[in-house]
């Protein structure tokens, strides 16, 4: 009884913490939602990572199934996830910069280069671990030339 | 692990210890002053002959021209693609002692170093003396390059004559004095100028390689270890991590003091760009790795398998 005493008080007190957390930050729905699709991006990537650097033994069917999620995340409509007004230099906890605002179009453009990139890891990942290592390198490529342009350095 | 020592360069002299008195040691510091000022009124070259009999190699030149990054300063500033191999220069560096832009180095004869014979560009890469018998400011970072050899610039050369020519005249340096003299560079270069390896020891082959990848064309030293005030690298704090010179943030650590990622993680990183949380690249490092991506899966190895046997930064500033 006092065990379960104390884990309600605990959770309470945690409850309250997350929502002044929270209240403090003011997350906007779309800030913190792109940023789990982020999260999802680098898992799955996590998965054909580790099978690239031999952490992981390879298997066609996890890989394919990673490459396949990751493809299917990739071309999400993502216009509802970046409103005006939810850049940097506006939003906390965000790193997108304004430029992706006044720039859309490249912005989306380097949405359909991963987008691309990530169908062709799709191809690669089912068929060995050679094709796998080698689509590292253009999915890599296409994530980095969207944050080098859009995305503030964490500096 | 191999055992592995830092180079130290060696400053004893027998003849100034045999040396007595106060006369003989003045006589000694005015031969040396006199010395030191001649040599810093000498830039270096290659030897007249070392170019005979060299055939240039291509695809070694293309592999050196990824991993020396010659695009990232030369190319114009916000290429992308193509672009990247249109050397016309134009880039400013900003450093504590001005900016230094970098020059047009395409093979259009007047604007860029077309009309350069192979030994004027070996004396430029390895000695950083250009062909007026000029000091280069070592922004250009040929105290690494000059771990290349002859055929290395020749082979380097070669493949820099199959890019695009353009007529953008290079810019001025925008130094204050003194730096604005070329003369220091001299003094710089006899005080600070590397001869051979920072790291020696028994190194296995692909070791060396990668030495070869970082301490040479790579030039990761250049901004991963830390600077004297007269801008000479610390030698005995190689790779340890270095402020910004754009005045934001840190270069990291990249010994296995400061880096803890696996060998796989290191080559996977200069490939993809990937770190091990499957964040990205960022910065100037994000232009390194899109470089360093056309190298082959055997050379980034071979960066990485050096990489952990570089001193750990805490050895040495204990």
């Amino acid at each position: 009884m006092r065990h379960l005493y104390t884990l309600t008080l605990s959770g309470l007190a945690a409850a309250v913490i997350g929502s002044t957390a929270f209240a403090q930050d003011a997350t906007n729905p779309a800030v913190s939602a792109r940023q789990s699709l982020m999260g999802l991006y680098a898992f799955n990537l996590g998965q054909l990572g580790a099978i690239a650097k031999g952490e992981l033994e390879y298997d066609a069917n996890t890989a394919a199934a990673a490459a396949g999620n990751l493809a299917a995340l990739a071309k999400l409509d993502q216009t509802a996830l970046w409103p005006e007004g939810t850049s940097s230099e506006t939003t906390e906890g965000t790193r997108a910069l304004p430029v992706i605002w006044s720039d859309m179009d490249g912005f989306h453009a380097k949405a359909d280069d991963l987008a691309e990139a990530a169908t062709a890891m799709e191809g690669a990942a089912g068929t060995d671990l050679a094709s796998l290592q080698g689509a590292m390198k253009d999915l890599g490529a296409a994530c980095g030339a969207c944050h080098k342009e859009y995305r503030q350095p964490d500096d | 692990m191999q055992p592995v020592a830092l180079a130290t360069r060696n400053t004893a002299s027998p003849t100034i210890d045999a040396m007595r008195g106060v006369g003989g040691t003045a006589i000694i510091l005015a031969l040396v002053v006199v010395g030191a000022g001649w040599y810093a009124i000498t830039p270096q070259t290659i030897d007249q002959d070392a170019l005979d009999g060299v055939e240039p190699d291509l695809a070694r030149g293309e592999m050196l021209f990824y991993a020396g990054g010659c695009a990232s300063c030369h190319a114009s500033p916000g290429a992308e693609g193509e672009e990247k191999l249109v050397l016309a220069g134009g880039l400013r560096l900003p450093s504590d002692f001005g900016a230094f832009v970098a020059p047009n180095i395409s093979p259009d004869p007047d604007a860029g170093i077309g009309n350069w014979s192979d030994a004027d560009f070996a004396d430029a890469l390895l000695k950083g003396t250009g062909p007026q018998g000029q000091h280069y400011y070592p922004a250009f970072p040929y105290d690494s390059y000059g771990r290349m050899s002859v055929e290395d610039a020749a082979s380097l050369r070669a493949f820099l004559a199959t890019l695009p020519p353009d007529p953008t005249p290079s810019l001025p340096h925008e130094l204050g004095f003194p730096f604005s003299i070329r003369l220091g560079v001299g003094v710089w270069k006899m005080l600070f100028a590397r001869d051979g390896w920072v790291v020696e020891g028994d190194l296995s082959e692909q070791q060396q390689h990668g030495r070869f990848l970082v301490e040479g064309p790579g030039h990761c030293g250049e901004c991963h270890t830390p600077r004297n005030a007269l801008g000479g690298l610390q030698l005995d704090a190689w790779l340890s991590g270095a402020p910004n010179p754009s005045g934001e943030g840190r270069i990291p650590d990249i010994t296995p003091g400061g880096l803890d990622w696996s060998e796989a993680d290191i080559a996977e990183y200069l490939k993809s760009g990937f770190t091990p949380d499957y964040d990205t690249a960022g910065g100037e490092m994000a232009d390194v790795v899109e470089n360093i991506s056309h190298l082959s899966d055997e050379d980034r190895a071979a960066i990485a398998a050096y990489l952990k046997i570089v001193p750990p930064s805490a050895a040495v500033t204990n």
